[in-house]
């Protein structure tokens, strides 16, 4: 504090006291509403003393939305989004920093220009994509003659089919293929002294080698804060999901808060609504308060 | 690389790192830098960079393209391949006033949503960054609304906002029928518009603060030695250092109200009511998913995504221009 201004700090701590009531708000109504019958939950106003049916609303949230298998797919796939980041991206990243080979730039820049373009801009190609992962290549083989080649020489047609609709690898892939933690390393290598890289070829190492025994666990922080910041985006993805797993075996949970909207018609259950909300909310949170430090570091090191 | 040396410590967690100020202009991604020492073996450097290479064709390059192929060519009704059709689906797209109504609602929500969650995080930034008591629990909690999915921060907004249970019912008890965003257009898009900007408070009050607590204390102390109160040293200090942040911001929320409403928009209103909640992505996915109408929506996801280059263009012309102050 520079100086005394107890009025206007007075002033400051109100206005701060309103955002935080403004920020936990949603929270509390969702919790409290969990805890409601359905009764009192459609009661105007709503009670804002908790009821007494939060395991039931709980249970039955649970299994109206299927959330053991879907809960499980949302970990499993945030999980591979997130460490298909970390793993891949410094992977690029050591390739550009520490390789000179020609056309290193250009690589550099088509990795670069991924940043532009989310995926939800670009959905209805990439779902096409997915259809068939290797359309790309069969349509370049088509083109360059090579398909017809094999075909007049030993009679086969070549047709390459890899359909990553309702399957891990569709949800996965097309959301790691970003450059969002390129970035990330990059900067990092960059810090790195060259003596480092220098001492270690003369020491005798290869690339390999000063790969994993020494960039890997110096970039420690910036793997920790892409995976946290990975693994909270990837978990609250929502169209892609929806889009890719038609096939309820592949569903995430996200995507089940579509079955909890309480139907025009039936039922204002609100209360399993607001039960299945917090499950489906909560991990993310959980990962966000414990690890705040490195959300944070992520989030800002990584969207610029 | 040994302009580097001195950022060594942003390495370390403890330090909150700076988003704009001093740190970002050295590492542009324009200038290439070099590293002393490399290593030679091409084969090595081209087999670690292969897989995301390999990824981003597949899954960035080749749609991108698809989605210009389409956009250019019209899918015949019994198969027989694609007929080249130059602007025509864009002359039907631009003459469709369903379509400009779209960018409209776009926009106003953008730019309505873009407001409120800046302007609200830059006030909660700005106090916190007076470090008054309790400042670490405002720092921790103000940043929770963005872990949430926006479908999920959508499923508890509509019921908060529900017309007859939930909070703001309490008004229908009081003068009946004022509220409705079932029913309501302009209602429904106020409700989508809390609820994004909800969410982007916690986003920008982390970029905000993490700007805030980059400015050398010694300069806030000078200004208030010489007699600057706090709004006199907010309005001739912090905000024109925060200028690089302000844009930055600006731009992401606006490219992130394209893409990340429309977790929102599908739970909360489906589009809805009377296409009044309809925004460009949402009717990409409904014109392409729903209709079937691939290259319509293919002309829709060129124009947006001309909107978010363009956008992404000027956001670069302004981190070249950084305010420097060290």
């Amino acid at each position: 504090m520079v100086e005394r201004t107890p009025l206007f700090d007075a002033i400051c701590q109100a206005i701060l006291l309103i955002g935080l009531i403004v920020a936990l708000l949603p929270f509390a109504i969702v919790i409290i509403a969990a805890t409601h019958d359905i009764r009192a939950v459609n009661i105007v106003p709503m009670p804002l003393m908790p009821g007494h049916d939060l395991m039931a609303n709980l249970h039955e949230a649970w299994v109206r939305a299927d959330l053991g298998n879907k809960l499980f797919n949302s970990i499993l796939f945030a999980t591979s989004v997130a460490a298909g980041k970390v793993i891949l991206s410094a992977m690029a990243a050591f390739s550009i920093v520490y390789f000179r080979f020609p056309g290193r730039s250009l690589l550099f820049w088509a990795i670069f220009i991924t940043l532009m373009l989310p995926l939800e801009v670009r959905i209805v190609p990439t779902y096409a994509v997915a259809a068939n992962a290797l359309a790309p290549f069969q349509a370049i083989l088509n083109v360059t003659g090579i398909t017809w080649l094999i075909q007049t020489v030993s009679g086969l047609q070549l047709s390459l089919q890899w359909g990553l609709l309702n399957s891990y690898p569709g949800l996965v892939l097309p959301l790691v293929a970003t450059a969002t933690g390129t970035f990330l390393y990059r900067q990092f290598f960059l810090t790195i002294p060259d003596e480092l890289a220098e001492a270690a070829k003369m020491d005798g190492s290869g690339p390999v080698r000063f790969f994993f025994d020494m960039l890997l666990p110096l970039s420690r922080p910036n793997m920790i804060a892409l995976f946290t910041i990975m693994f909270v985006w990837a978990w609250n993805q929502y169209l892609w999901p929806l889009l890719v797993t038609t096939d309820p075996k592949f569903g995430i949970a996200v995507t089940q808060l579509k079955l909890l909207i309480p139907s025009e018609f039936g039922l204002p259950d609100w209360n399993v609504a607001m039960a299945g909300t917090l499950i489906i909310m909560a991990p993310p949170l959980v990962v966000v308060i414990l690890m705040q430090r490195w959300f944070v570091r992520g989030l800002i090191s990584t969207e610029k | 690389m040994r302009a580097f040396g001195s950022r060594s410590k942003a390495a370390s967690p403890s330090q909150s790192p700076l988003p704009q100020a001093g740190e970002g202009e050295k590492i542009r991604p324009t200038q290439l830098m070099e590293k002393r020492a490399t290593f030679s073996s091409t084969t090595i450097g081209l087999v670690f960079i292969a897989p995301m290479l390999l990824l981003i064709f597949v899954f960035f390059y080749w749609p991108s393209g698809q989605a210009l192929y389409w956009a250019f060519t019209l899918e015949q009704p019994w198969g027989g391949g694609n007929q080249w059709v130059g602007l025509q689906n864009f002359q039907q797209l631009l003459s469709d006033p369903v379509y400009w109504n779209s960018i409209t609602r776009s926009l106003v929500f953008g730019l309505a949503s873009t407001a409120i969650a800046m302007g609200v995080a830059l006030v909660l930034a700005l106090f916190t960054d007076r470090e008054l008591r309790f400042h670490r629990a405002y720092r921790s909690i103000f940043v929770w609304p963005y872990a949430i999915a926006a479908p999920a921060l959508g499923l508890a907004f509509r019921f908060i906002l529900a017309p007859e249970a939930g909070l703001l019912s309490v008004l229908n008890s009081i003068w009946p029928n004022i509220w409705n965003p079932a029913l309501d257009g302009k209602d429904a898009m106020i409700a989508v518009i809390v609820a994004f900007s909800w969410k982007y408070i916690g986003y920008n009050f982390i970029f905000f603060l993490s700007a805030l607590a980059a400015i050398p204390r010694s300069l806030i102390e000078a200004a208030a030695m010489d007699g600057a109160g706090p709004a006199r040293r907010v309005v001739d200090i912090q905000l024109p250092l925060l200028t690089p942040t302000l844009f930055f911001l600006l731009v992401i929320n606006i490219t992130e109200s394209f893409q990340d409403s429309f977790g929102i928009v599908d739970i909360m209103t489906q589009g809805g009511p009377a296409r009044a909640t309809e925004l460009m992505v949402y009717k990409i996915y409904f014109d392409g998913f729903k209709g079937l109408d691939y290259s319509g929506a293919a002309a829709q996801s060129i124009i947006l995504m001309g909107l978010v280059v363009l956008l992404t263009i000027v956001q670069f012309r302004f981190i070249e221009r950084r305010v420097h102050y060290k």
